[in-house]
C-alpha cells in the first residue's frame, strides 16, 4: 500500500474514532446523571417521602409532601397563566398579523426565551412580590407561567402554518367565518402538534429553580391557598444539596429523582402524541 | 350589452359576447351570474382585463386556456376567495341573481356559491363531519344524518362509505377524497358550484366518474369549472370560455367553440398549436 494511501486510510480511521467517542461521551453523561440519580435517590425513596413533612435536623424520616403540593400548585398556575398567552398569541401570529408584526414578536419571544431563569424571576418580584409585600404561590406561577409563554407561543405557531393552506380554503368557501375556519378546521388539525409543545413547556420549567427563590421562596410546612410562600421540588432540593447534613442530601436525590422521573414521562407521552402522526398528511 | 345584461337576469336571453352564428344557433338560457366589465389586479400586475361573462343555469361552463391565463384567478372571483390573498383588488360587477355579490355578506354568499379545490382537501375529521361541516357551521337546523346521505348519494359516494362513515377521510383514495369535497359542497345546496381543475391530481378512471358526475349535478346546480384539458372541456361542458394571458378570446356554446372557433387564436390553442 503506498504511503499516501495508508495516511488517507489512518486519519479516516481516527476521524471515525473521534466522531464516535463525542456522540458517546453526549449521550453517557445523560445516562450518568440518570444512573447516579437512580442509584442515590431510588436508596431514599419511600413511602414517607411523598405524604409526609420535613423534619428538623437531627430527626430523622420525614419527607417532601409540601413541596410536591407545592410544585403541582406551582405548574397548575404557570400553565393557566402561560398557556392561553401563548397560544392566543401564536394564533394571531400566523393567521393575522403582517409580516412585520410577525418578525418583531417572534423576535422579542425568542429573546424572552433565552432570557435567565433568574431574570424572569427578579421581574416577577418587581412585578408581585413586591407590591404585595410578600412571597406567594402566586408570584411563582407567574414567574413560571413567563417561561412558558416564548416556548408555547413559537411550537404553537410553527404547527398551525404548518396547517396546508388548502384545508383554510375549503371551510372558507363553505361559508366559514375567519374565526371559525381557525377554530374548527386549523386548531384542531395542528391540535397534537399544540398539545405536545403545551407539555414540552410544561416539562422545561417543572425543574427550573432561580426564578423560584425570588418568588415561591419556600416553605418547611404546608402552603395554604395562594397568597403564602411555598415549597417546591427544585428548590428544597437547592437546599438540601447545600447543606451540611447526610440526611438531607439523600433526601435532595430523592426528590432530583422525582422531578427527573415526571419530566421523563413527560417527554416520553409527548413524543408518543407526536409521533401518533400530525393528523394532517403532508399535500 | 351591459344594461341588457342586468335587465335580463330573470329572463330567457342567450349568454352575452358571442358571435352573430352563435347567438342564432343557440336555445336560449336562464344566467344564473354574470361578470361584467371585470378588472383584477394582484398587487401592481393585472391579471384579468375587461371580462364579461354570462353563466348560464343549470348548464356546465368551462373555462380553459393555458397556465397563467386567469382562469382560475376568474373563478375565484365567483365566490370572492381571491379575497383571501393578500393584495388582490377587483373592479367591475358580479351579479349572481341580479345582486352584486361585491356588496353582499361575504359568508352567505359563499353558502350559495360553493367550490371545489384543484387538489382534494377533505378535513382532518371522519367522512360524516366532512359532509355536515358546511350544514354544522351554517347552523342547520336539518337532520344530519338525512342531509349527510343525500349529498353523498349526489356526489355518487354513498354506496361505497355507507358503512365505514366514521372513519377518517383519509382513508379515503384521492379520487373518492374529491367526490367526499364535492358532497361537503353540496350538503350547503348551493346554487352555484365552482371547481377549480378538480381532476388534475387524479387517475383517468376517477377522473372519469367525476365528469360523469358533473353533468348529472346540472339539474341540482350551475357548475362552473376551470380545466386546461381541452378535451374534459368538449366532453362535460355547455358553454366554453377561452382565456388568454387575462383575456376572455372567445365565449361560445362548447360544440361551436371547438368545431368553429371564430377567433383565430381560439382555434390555434384547441389544435394544439400552443399551450
Amino acid at each position: 500500500m503506498n504511503p499516501r494511501l495508508r495516511w488517507r486510510k489512518f486519519v479516516s480511521n481516527f476521524m471515525l474514532t473521534m466522531t464516535c467517542c463525542c456522540a458517546l461521551i453526549a449521550v453517557s453523561v445523560l445516562f450518568f446523571i440518570l444512573g447516579n440519580l437512580v442509584y442515590h435517590g431510588g436508596t431514599s425513596i419511600n413511602w414517607n417521602f411523598f405524604t409526609k413533612l420535613p423534619v428538623p435536623v437531627g430527626e430523622t424520616g420525614g419527607g417532601m409532601a409540601n413541596a410536591i403540593v407545592g410544585s403541582a400548585k406551582l405548574l397548575l398556575l404557570a400553565t393557566l397563566f402561560g398557556v392561553p398567552i401563548g397560544f392566543l398569541g401564536a394564533v394571531y401570529l400566523a393567521e393575522f398579523s403582517g409580516s412585520k408584526v410577525a418578525f418583531v414578536v417572534r423576535y422579542a419571544a425568542d429573546l424572552l426565551n433565552g432570557a435567565p431563569s433568574i431574570v424572569i424571576g427578579i421581574f416577577a418580584f418587581t412585578l408581585v412580590v413586591h407590591p404585595f409585600k410578600h412571597f406567594s404561590t402566586f408570584a411563582g406561577g407567574v414567574a413560571l407561567g413567563i417561561m412558558m409563554i416564548p416556548i408555547t407561543l413559537r411550537s404553537t405557531e410553527q404547527f398551525l402554518l404548518s396547517v396546508p393552506r388548502n384545508l383554510r380554503e375549503g371551510a372558507m368557501a363553505l361559508g366559514a367565518s375567519k374565526w371559525k375556519t381557525i377554530a374548527t378546521v386549523v386548531v384542531p388539525a395542528a391540535y397534537r402538534g399544540i398539545l405536545t409543545a403545551i407539555l414540552l413547556a410544561f416539562a422545561r420549567v417543572a425543574g427550573e429553580t432561580a426564578p423560584l427563590i425570588f418568588t415561591a421562596l419556600g416553605n418547611s410546612y404546608w402552603s395554604h391557598g395562594w397568597n403564602q410562600p411555598t415549597a417546591s421540588l427544585p428548590v428544597v432540593i437547592w437546599n438540601y444539596a447545600l447543606s451540611a447534613y447526610d440526611d438531607w442530601h439523600r433526601q435532595a436525590w430523592a426528590a432530583g429523582l422525582v422531578l427527573l422521573a415526571l419530566i421523563l414521562v413527560i417527554n416520553i407521552v409527548a413524543r408518543a402524541i407526536l409521533s401518533r402522526g400530525i393528523s394532517v398528511p403532508r399535500a | 350589452m351591459h344594461a341588457s345584461v342586468r335587465q335580463a337576469v330573470s329572463v330567457n336571453i342567450t349568454p352575452p359576447v358571442m358571435n352573430a352564428a352563435t347567438r342564432e344557433s343557440m336555445a336560449p338560457a336562464e344566467l344564473r351570474m354574470t361578470v361584467s366589465k371585470l378588472n383584477f389586479w394582484y398587487g401592481s400586475k393585472q391579471t384579468l382585463f375587461d371580462i364579461n361573462l354570462g353563466i348560464a343555469t343549470n348548464k356546465v361552463t368551462a373555462l380553459i386556456g393555458p397556465s397563467g391565463c386567469g382562469k382560475s384567478t376568474l373563478l375565484r372571483t365567483l365566490n370572492r376567495m381571491h379575497e383571501t390573498v393578500r393584495n388582490a383588488r377587483l373592479d367591475g360587477e358580479i351579479l349572481l341573481d341580479g345582486k352584486n355579490i361585491l356588496s353582499q355578506d361575504v359568508t352567505q354568499l359563499r353558502r350559495r356559491v360553493g367550490m371545489v379545490f384543484q387538489r382534494p382537501n377533505p378535513f382532518p375529521k371522519s367522512i360524516f363531519e366532512n359532509v355536515a361541516y358546511g350544514l354544522r357551521i351554517n347552523g342547520s337546523k336539518l337532520p344530519m344524518a338525512e342531509a349527510v346521505e343525500k349529498s353523498l348519494r349526489h356526489a355518487a359516494l354513498w354506496d361505497e362509505v355507507k358503512d365505514q362513515l366514521h372513519k377518517s377521510a383519509y382513508d379515503l383514495s384521492g379520487g373518492q377524497q374529491q367526490r367526499l369535497c364535492i358532497a361537503r359542497a353540496l350538503a350547503v345546496e348551493p346554487e352555484v358550484l365552482l371547481l377549480d381543475e378538480p381532476c388534475s391530481a387524479l387517475d383517468p378512471i376517477s377522473t372519469a366518474k367525476i365528469e360523469e358526475l358533473l353533468v348529472q349535478l346540472k339539474d341540482l346546480c350551475t357548475i362552473v369549472t376551470v380545466t386546461h384539458n381541452m378535451q374534459q372541456a368538449a366532453r362535460i361542458s355547455d358553454f366554453t370560455a377561452f382565456l388568454l394571458i387575462g383575456q376572455l378570446i372567445e365565449f361560445s356554446p362548447t360544440p361551436h367553440l371547438f368545431t368553429t372557433p371564430s377567433d383565430a387564436r381560439t382555434e390555434a390553442y384547441i389544435t394544439g398549436r400552443f399551450g
